[in-house]
């Protein structure tokens, strides 16, 4: 291979469309079984994609959330459930990345998940708590050097998958509710016990089983930073970008198969336009709005990392809560007429035009984070917020 | 002005801790300040000092402990009487 040829071979894009054939090829089989999309996963870490977004100094290559955002998009069009994996480990390297720099034990756990691409899950839902993550019920028990914790984690996405569980409790047994710090725990360092079964409509291949955790860890793994600063200034801006990218991913492979279904009927109507080809141009629009409302979203949180203060702004939080209920909602929409557009060829199992698992897989996007819990929050912060009117800013 | 503050915080901040126990410097969101309750905490603020917020100073920071809101409210204070 020529040096330009295997430069461009080794571009993040190449990578990442060479683990979306692997997932594709196997998108439908871990759909049906619910199981955990192995191939696929083993994939990234051949293509090394695990570590891309830690700094280069520490072994990674220091990849954008822009650059990232497009590696879960291309994922997303091949199977979303990989595609969901790969934007819930980034949004957990994302805490390390922006939180854990300064300690050390932080940042030689990030070289060591670059050099052996760790894995990440998470474990911030609790029982009891209602679904806020910014409450907890458990709380951290600090005995010298040795932090303990058991939590009744109702969800860990890929939880016995995982290399490493980031897990959230109260920063000790006296603090409130929303007094909460977050610990890195490796696989040698704690017990799952399985609480509930992940058996649902849709992403089913992300394995989010229910379980009680039991973790021992020395007190340095406990991120440095009080979670609730971790939560809204790298969490909040990175789940809804990513998880925005995944779902424009599906919506985006929806489109291609109604635009490959209209095509195939065109070729066949001798000059007629077919049915479908007007809602199509409709759908095409809404996919151009959804795709802006992400880009813009990812520009506003690049502009804002520049500007910590910015960052914890109502404006921002705001914003990001708009670009995630907006995705959220469009791609039910874009899906469904996509569909309509298909008919039958698009509702049965098994055609090249079939959208039944990109539906269900979508269904999930306004319940990840309620959009009603969201709009609460937006709701809020509206009552003293003061808008920035212009275009531009 | 502290004493106000102190007041509203009372009222409307919803902590666990009585508010008398906190010093200047404590951490609100430690001490249990709910983000609903900080934003009932500002427009309470906004009400009895005759002030709007500007969106820059929105944030956590802002709000932080007893005398960060007091300085908060001090600096639109002054911009104001500077205009």
């Amino acid at each position: 291979m020529s040096l330009p040829a295997f430069a461009a071979d080794m571009t993040l894009g190449a990578r990442a469309r060479r683990v979306a054939e692997v997932a594709a090829e196997n998108a439908d089989r871990v759909d049906r079984e619910a199981r955990f999309p192995q191939e696929a996963v083993d994939a990234m870490r051949a293509e090394r994609l695990l570590g891309i977004q830690v700094p280069i100094s520490l072994g990674g290559e220091g990849a954008s959330t822009q650059e990232i955002a497009e590696v879960c998009s291309i994922l997303g069009q091949a199977c979303a459930a990989s595609a969901m994996v790969f934007a819930m480990h980034q949004i957990k390297v994302s805490s390390l990345v922006e939180h854990g720099g300064d300690s050390e034990w932080h940042r030689d756990f990030m070289r060591e998940l670059c050099a052996r691409q760790l894995l990440v899950a998470s474990a911030t839902t609790e029982g009891g708590i209602g679904g806020n993550l910014r409450n907890s019920i458990c709380a951290i028990e600090i005995d010298g050097n040795i932090c303990r914790l058991t939590k009744d984690a109702t969800v860990i996405s890929y939880g016995v998958h995982a290399d490493v569980i980031m897990v959230t409790s109260r920063a000790h047994a006296d603090a409130a509710p929303g007094d909460q710090v977050m610990t890195v725990f490796r696989k040698n360092q704690y017990t799952l016990e399985k609480t509930v079964d992940w058996d649902t409509l849709g992403m089913r291949g992300t394995c989010s089983d229910g379980f009680i955790f039991k973790g021992e860890a020395p007190v340095t793994q406990i991120f440095p930073k009080p979670f609730a600063e971790i939560a809204a200034q790298s969490m909040l801006a990175s789940s809804h970008l990513l998880w925005s990218a995944v779902w424009y991913g599906i919506a985006a492979d929806a489109v291609l198969r109604a635009q490959a279904f209209v095509r195939a009927a065109a070729r066949k109507a001798n000059g007629t336009t077919p049915p479908g080809a007007l809602r199509l141009a409709e759908t095409s629009n809404l996919l151009q709005l959804l795709k802006s409302n992400i880009l813009s979203g990812l520009k506003a949180y690049e502009d804002a990392k520049a500007e910590p203060d910015q960052l914890s702004s109502m404006a921002f939080s705001i914003a990001m809560n708009n670009v995630k209920l907006a995705s959220s909602e469009t791609i039910l929409t874009i899906i469904n007429q996509a569909m309509i557009i298909c008919g039958i060829m698009g509702y049965k199992n098994g055609t090249p035009y079939s959208l039944g698992r990109h539906l269900r897989d979508a269904h999930s996007a306004q319940l990840m984070i309620s959009n009603d819990r969201i709009l609460g929050n937006t709701s809020t912060m509206l009552l003293v917020q003061k808008p920035d009117t212009s275009l531009l800013g | 002005m502290n004493e106000t503050i102190r007041e509203l915080l009372a009222r409307v901040g919803g902590l666990p801790v009585a508010v008398t126990e906190l010093e200047d410097a404590a951490d609100l969101y430690a001490a249990g300040l709910s983000s609903f309750a900080s934003v009932q905490l500002m427009l309470a603020i906004e009400e009895a000092f005759d002030i709007e917020f500007p969106d820059s100073l929105l944030n956590r920071k802002s709000f932080a402990s007893i005398s960060a809101i007091e300085q908060t409210v001090a600096q639109i204070v002054k911009a104001r009487e500077a205009a």
